[in-house]
């Protein structure tokens, strides 16, 4: 029974079995997984650009005056296409470091929690100033907030420059504010409507038209710290700026919202974060991405219990998950999407760091390069969005690359019942055994139905 | 023309032709003989909500140009009445004069709120409590035959979701595995359907591309070097597709990045750019159709439109009605089809008034094109939506 376990809790809620990892979970696989929630591991990349400092270089170079109103001369556009290249080439560079964390970690499960959350709070790099602060959302507020409460998370992402870039909060001006009466300038809801309907309560989370705008008031203020506008230490960062602030009290959800400034749009946040139907929404997507496709009422209900006992506290909320009635069930009810693919594979075979360029394009190959979902609501999470014909023909042709990259001496027979233990079927070791070589051997284990399932 | 050399493939295929007929199907599938019925679709989505006011613009309505403020466009092809073409999509103006393009303005689903996501997956299903695709639907209601829809792109978009087998294409920059390899991995799926289905329309698609010639194929291959399914390239697959002989009826593409919330522009700018893409989408298809034009439809449709006046972003916010096109050889057009609510009224007080149905649009395109009779799209295809009426002679 454990062993089975053992097997699954490496890949329902890891990112896929090392060798010898299932061994070493076998004797209790759920504590297993809980010990990885406190034990220390390597949770933080080294040597990554901040956001800020990614977006406070785009700025140098922008010529004074108001955007559009001025063109850049020649020198300074060549010194803005030099700072693009460079966020460029920073984000593959941190799409990198962290693939190979995730690879060489032992505490996979935390690794998963952290892409849960990125990709809940999806941002995507679609033009230099989201090039540059993509991905440290992740690793500067996801990585470290990724087990404290819920509202926590909630508020410091929303108030992050790459959040704030991304969906357009930082252009967002109250039409009554000092800013917006001198210069005619408005509010974009986008950031509002993405929060209430991706963020929190859902897009049947019972919020009207009026509830977004009055929440997009309260969020004027937050917005980029701009060169020659704002002092250096806030340049790039994001920030609140009272000028830009739609002054007097807002409605949200029936509740008043008093005007104290950046404390706001915080409380406003907050308030969301104690919905229920915030509740529900996350569990029922967290149940989904780690258990099932159509995750069970049961499990559904177990999570939304540990969040109300424990105000949306994250680590609870984890442990919840593997105590779940549905954790270890033996059905593999969900499909790995690529990236998941992508680094279990690396993980089984041991792949040592590829080279930026060729795990761009491999990225990019199978169908999901970090930080570039395509829209707000981030990456599909169920198995029709992954499994279609020409997907399955891109992890073939890479199982099959990765098959022939591998040193000499691994031998696919004895590394199938290492990595996949008790969910490994006769068949897929049948046909591993009957391979013509070991490369072929090495794809048809990537490609078995429970390699690609979890 | 190159040899035919079978290849270990091609015998895969050949001994799965006969391992078809023991996949579970639907019960009126087994029953009507497979026809060819020879018609050639493309559907075309701009997710993320196309501003319609910008690709067909009512200069001459009176209020336009106050309520457009900045983004209210100088000039345009002239399409008659007050309406204009943006200027950036001169290939769609000139297919437009010589007949073969059609709009259709003020038009929508039934979806009134202002969620992307619900709102393409409306569009897409055909109604909200529908969990398959509107094309799928229609396939079913066609019959089987070898030529199945693709969906160009790595995953199936919900139009195309549901009982009858579709495909997907892209063009690949990893190395081909073999096909020793290949056939293993079909035993390998002989308890998994789901995998096992998807490989087994893989190898079918791969077939008819690697057929089109090596040239066309080594070409993409460069092109997809350089630019990684740029819209060029999709449009070139589809084309090219369509037009191959045993080639799918059906293709439909997904062209993101219309969702200009910041800086939308109007005579150039952002969504300027994107028309010029969209129009060397439609061109690419026009030239690599092929002899194939004559009997095609392209069909141009997004999941909503975009808010009338310009926000506080010099952008538009998320709206109600749009337009769409339908553009091909097979098209009787030159002209708007439908009604015009004006600009006076707007709906909830910012979006242009929906008084035009796209799905009356996608029935009168099934029923002109592919003739399926209006009961079955009454009963089968759009099961919920019943009420709509379909647009009549869209088709020569």
């Amino acid at each position: 029974m454990s062993a089975t376990h053992a097997a699954i809790a490496t890949t329902r809620f890891g990112m896929g079995a090392r060798p010898g990892d299932i061994a070493e979970a076998t004797s209790d696989p759920a504590g297993w997984l809980i010990a990885q929630l406190t034990d220390s591991g390597p949770r933080q990349l080294s040597d990554v650009r901040t956001s800020q400092d990614g977006l406070r270089a785009l700025m140098a170079n922008r010529p004074p005056g108001r955007r559009g109103q001025r063109e850049p001369n020649a020198q300074q556009r060549q010194a803005q296409e030099e700072q693009r290249r460079i966020s460029r080439r920073a984000l593959g560079q941190h799409i990198s470091q962290r693939t190979s964390l995730a690879v060489a970690t032992p505490a996979s499960f935390t690794e998963r929690w952290i892409r849960f959350w990125s990709n809940h709070f999806s941002v995507s790099a679609k033009n230099p100033g989201t090039t540059a602060s993509v991905a440290g959302l992740e690793a500067e507020i996801i990585r470290p907030l990724a087990f404290n409460r819920f509202e926590d998370l909630l508020v410091a992402v929303e108030t992050h420059p790459a959040m704030l870039t991304y969906l357009d909060n930082a252009r967002s001006v109250g039409p009554n504010s000092r800013a917006g009466q001198r210069r005619g300038l408005g509010i974009n809801e986008n950031l509002a409507r993405e929060i209430l309907e991706l963020h929190t309560l859902g897009v049947n989370g019972g919020y009207s038209q009026d509830d977004v705008e009055a929440l997009a008031n309260t969020l004027t203020g937050w917005t980029v710290g701009r060169a020659r506008i704002h002092t250096a230490g806030q340049q790039g960062d994001g920030i609140f700026d009272p000028r830009l602030h739609e002054p007097g009290r807002q409605r949200v959800l029936g509740e008043t919202f008093s005007d104290n400034g950046a404390d706001q749009a915080r409380n406003v946040l907050r308030h969301l974060a104690r919905q229920p139907a915030t509740r529900r929404f996350v569990c029922t997507k967290l149940a989904r991405h780690f258990l099932a496709d159509t995750p069970a009422e049961a499990d559904i209900t177990h999570l939304e219990q540990a969040w109300s006992r424990h105000n949306g506290d994250l680590a609870e909320l984890a442990m919840a998950l593997v105590a779940s009635p549905g954790a270890f069930a033996p059905e593999q009810r969900k499909f790995k999407t690529p990236e998941e693919f992508l680094i279990s594979s690396m993980r089984a075979l041991e792949i040592p760091p590829l080279p930026v360029r060729t795990l761009q394009g491999i990225y990019q190959a199978i169908g999901q390069r970090p930080f570039s979902a395509p829209s707000p609501q981030g990456w599909p999470d169920t198995e029709d969005a992954w499994s279609g014909p020409d997907a399955i023909m891109k992890r073939i042709e890479f199982a099959n690359e990765m098959g022939g990259r591998i040193r000499g001496d691994l031998d696919p027979r004895s590394l199938a019942p290492d990595i996949l233990g008790a969910r490994l079927n006769p068949a897929t070791g049948l046909a591993i055994a009957r391979a013509s070589s070991v490369s072929q051997g090495l794809t048809l284990l990537l490609m078995s139905p429970e390699f690609q399932r979890r | 023309m190159t040899h035919f050399i079978p290849t270990r493939r091609d015998l895969l295929l050949s001994g799965l032709a006969g391992a078809t007929l023991a996949l579970p199907s639907p019960a009126s599938a087994q029953e009507a003989p497979a026809r060819n019925i020879g018609k050639k679709l493309c559907v075309i989505i701009l997710r993320g909500a196309m501003d319609g006011l910008a690709a067909i613009a009512p200069l001459g309505d009176s209020r336009y140009h106050s309520l457009r403020g900045s983004l209210a466009l100088d000039e345009g092809h002239d399409i008659g009445d007050g309406f204009s073409l943006h200027p950036n999509l001169g290939h769609v103006a000139s297919l437009w004069r010589n007949g073969d393009a059609l709009g259709l303005h003020a038009c929508s689903t039934a979806y009134r709120d202002r969620s992307h996501f619900d709102g393409q997956d409306q569009l897409e299903a055909g109604s909200p409590s529908q969990r398959d695709g509107w094309l799928n639907r229609a396939l079913s209601v066609i019959g089987p035959s070898a030529e199945t829809g693709v969906g160009i792109g790595q995953s199936v978009p919900l139009i195309l979701r549901g009982d009858a087998a579709v495909s997907t294409w892209a063009p690949s920059v990893l190395p081909d595995a073999d096909d020793d390899t290949l056939a293993r991995l079909i035993d390998l799926y002989a308890d998994d359907a789901r995998l096992g289905m998807s490989l087994q329309r893989a190898l079918q698609t791969d077939e008819i591309a690697g057929a089109m010639g090596g040239e066309m194929v080594s070409g993409m291959a460069g092109r997809r070097r350089r630019g990684a399914q740029s819209w060029g390239v999709i449009a070139q697959a589809a084309g090219e597709l369509m037009a191959a002989p045993g080639g799918p009826d059906l293709t439909v593409i997904g062209l993101d990045g219309w969702d200009t919330h910041v800086g939308q522009g109007s005579m150039t700018g952002q969504l300027a750019n994107l028309f010029t893409g969209l129009d060397g989408v439609i061109e690419t298809l026009h030239t690599s159709l092929q002899q194939k034009w004559s009997e095609s439809a392209i069909i141009v449709c997004t999941e909503f439109g975009r808010t009338v006046r310009v926000n506080g972003a010099a952008g538009t916010d998320h709206g109600t009605a749009s337009a769409a096109f339908l553009i091909g050889g097979a098209v009787n057009g030159g002209r708007l089809v439908g009604n015009w609510p004006g600009l006076s009224r707007l709906h909830d007080n910012r979006d242009l008034m929906p008084v035009n149905d796209l799905n009356a649009l996608f029935k009168g395109v099934l029923h002109g094109h592919w003739r399926i009779a209006p009961d079955d799209l009454d009963q089968l295809v759009f099961p919920h939506a019943r009420s709509n009426t379909l647009l009549d002679g869209l088709l020569v």
